[in-house]
């Protein structure tokens, strides 16, 4: 069909015959000058220069099936714990280095003989594709505009308003049994996201804080002024089948601040002798925060920058967070240890839709 | 003397000149300036406290108060301990060059047996914690390095990187590299929390943790050889994404640009 429309003086052919003597027609400057002469390539006119690019293409052909060979070689021999010394790189694996490096030959060496092959022996005369018009020809356009109205007319779809109607409706309801299936998704989440670990606590049955370190509970004393600690709630241990889960919602970072720099006195009443126990969960996208700066009592978020001031109220002083960090009210029992009466007064973590405050 | 005659207009005579005036000068205030005062007297073991009161004197109580007791410019020293001194003047950090968002870890100008002085004097204000002894923080055990790296990751690594490259704080603070940093160092850091970094003290961390914490340090800075090569100072996804695709796309162009630049046409054009 293209050919059918291209001017017969553009084929390659008929440039061959005219040798390019006529590209550009005296008087019309804008003419399209047509194709420059094909120049032939150094191995379409020397058959050794032709034979010797056939040969470098297969070496490299060859190459390529040697490093593969020394990739299922290297595999075989370095065993998995070898390091060696390699200038630039320091000290690396060998078995890694190895696989790597021939891997690497062996793809490489198919593409540049690929690249090679097409740019030496293939053909590289120049055909010119036209482009013709996307749009059919008024005759046909004119066919199918015909058939379509007498398809609608025989239908009819324009004088049986009823069934023109139901049909729309039906087809606007079906996608809905679609959104009703989302519902098996998974239950709904229901108050999970207001509620941590520290829910159960009550006044009359506290839950200890236990250090992260120590699995062990703490005493008021054991955390001094510009320490940082990190406790879960009693109970919690990593044998858990949900620990991840249930870890990241009731992480605690426990900072102790002189009384005379605390700044917000409602913050301070939920510590205990100036120990404040935060979320360790930034409300802006959740990441785990624990960038504590004891001097200015800054916790940062690696996230996002996020910046809470820990000595007021974990005020949001800084980037994107929306809301302070959650604080627990904590307490000692008559031991001594840290505990907890209840839940954060606040839900954990990122804001939702339904956040209550 | 013809020759160097000859040669007097060059273009670098001047350069010459000034280069061997400045050689010389400097050549005889070394030879007559008074030799350095200020060293203390190493022979002088009794009494290091009288002996840290005095560099105390000299090198810290302009910003921290002749007794320590702190000024605008210096916080109080009570309290601190011995292993606060060793740390601070231990890593050149103090004395401090100018005030800042952070003191930088620099030259150390004093001799350790000066430094066990003035942590003499700096103890005597209070109790505090107490330089750590070689076997507190040079572990002996091959767990410790594997129980260290939990602890690590719990404790120090949102600051100090996972591979204890540091990282960036607000305003200008910094959480430092561990690489390189002496154990003691890193054992004392842990418990007296300098500058802006908080404390892990004995009753939360014990210190058998805190040997752990240091083995895994030393391993993963020093010791452990990175089996991929080129950590690009394990500094996590931006630089080597950043690595990536500057070097590894610009070698793809690079070598596209030369294959289209170098024709295979007989006729060169």
């Amino acid at each position: 069909m293209s050919h059918d429309n291209m001017p017969e003086n553009k084929l390659p052919e008929a440039h061959d015959a005219s040798h390019g003597h006529d590209v550009a027609p005296h008087g019309d400057p804008f003419a399209d000058p047509g194709l420059p002469v094909h120049q032939p390539r150094r191995t379409d006119i020397d058959e050794r220069a032709a034979k010797r690019a056939e040969r470098q293409v297969s070496l490299m052909f060859i190459v390529s099936m040697l490093a593969t060979a020394g990739f299922i070689a290297s595999y075989v021999i370095f065993p998995i714990d070898k390091i060696v010394y390699i200038f630039p790189l320091g000290h690396v694996s060998a078995l890694n280095f190895a696989l790597g490096l021939t891997l690497g030959v062996a793809l490489f060496c198919i593409g540049a003989g690929a690249v090679h092959w097409a740019r030496t022996l293939m053909s590289d005369h120049e055909v010119p594709a036209e482009r013709h018009p996307i749009e059919a020809d008024d005759e046909v356009r004119a066919d199918v505009i015909e058939q379509f109205k007498t398809g609608a007319a025989e239908s009819g779809f324009g004088r049986r308003k009823m069934i023109r109607n139901t049909m729309i409706g039906s087809m606007a309801l079906v996608p809905l049994s679609g959104v009703v299936l989302l519902r098996d998704l998974g239950p709904l989440p229901e108050t999970k996201l207001d509620h941590t670990g520290w829910q159960e606590a009550t006044p009359a049955q506290p839950i200890q804080l236990i250090n992260m370190n120590t699995d062990l509970p703490m005493k008021a004393e054991d955390i001094q002024v510009g320490s940082l600690t990190f406790a879960k709630p009693e109970g919690l241990t990593e044998d858990d089948e949900q620990f991840q889960e249930k870890i990241a919602k009731d992480a605690l970072m426990l900072v102790r601040i002189a009384p005379e720099d605390l700044k917000d006195s409602d913050s301070s009443d939920l510590g205990f002798q100036g120990i404040l126990a935060y979320s360790k969960i930034c409300t802006h996208v959740g990441c785990p925060i624990s960038l504590y700066e004891q001097q200015t009592h800054h916790a940062l978020c690696p996230c996002h920058q996020s910046t809470f001031d820990l000595a007021d109220g974990a005020r949001v002083i800084f980037g994107p967070a929306g809301h302070p960090l959650p604080q627990l009210k904590i307490t000692t029992d008559d031991k001594g240890f840290l505990i907890a009466t209840g839940d954060f007064s606040k839900p954990v973590g990122p804001s939702f839709w339904e956040r209550s405050a | 003397m013809k020759k160097l005659s000859a040669r007097r207009r060059h273009p670098l005579a001047a350069l010459v000149v000034l280069l061997f005036a400045l050689a010389v000068t400097g050549g005889l205030y070394a030879a007559f300036a008074p030799a350095e005062k200020a060293q203390a007297d190493s022979s002088a073991q009794s009494l290091a406290i009288d002996e840290g009161k005095r560099l105390f004197a000299v090198g810290c109580s302009s910003c921290h108060g002749l007794n320590g007791q702190g000024s605008s410019t210096g916080p109080s020293l009570v309290g601190v301990g011995s292993a606060a001194v060793d740390f601070q003047v231990g890593t050149g950090r103090m004395p401090a060059q100018q005030p800042g968002a952070q003191i930088p870890r620099k030259k150390v100008i004093y001799s350790q047996a000066e430094i066990d002085q003035l942590a003499a004097f700096v103890a005597s204000f209070g109790p505090g914690p107490v330089v750590p002894t070689k076997d507190q923080y040079t572990s002996t055990s091959p767990d410790d390095v594997a129980k260290g790296g939990e602890l690590f990751r719990t404790n120090c690594a949102q600051c100090h990187n996972f591979a204890g490259s540091g990282g960036a704080l607000t305003q200008g603070k910094y959480a430092p590299s561990l690489d390189g940093v002496d154990p003691k160092h890193i054992y004392e850091a842990m418990q007296t929390g300098p500058q802006n970094m908080p404390s892990f003290p004995d009753s939360t961390m014990p210190e058998a943790q805190k040997k752990q914490i240091v083995a895994f340090v030393r391993h993963t800075t020093s010791e452990e050889p990175n089996p991929g090569g080129l950590a690009l100072g394990s500094l996590g996804p931006v630089t080597e994404g950043l690595f990536g695709w500057i070097f590894g796309l610009g070698a793809l162009i690079a070598v596209a640009i030369w294959v289209a630049a170098h024709t295979t046409k007989a006729k060169k054009s």
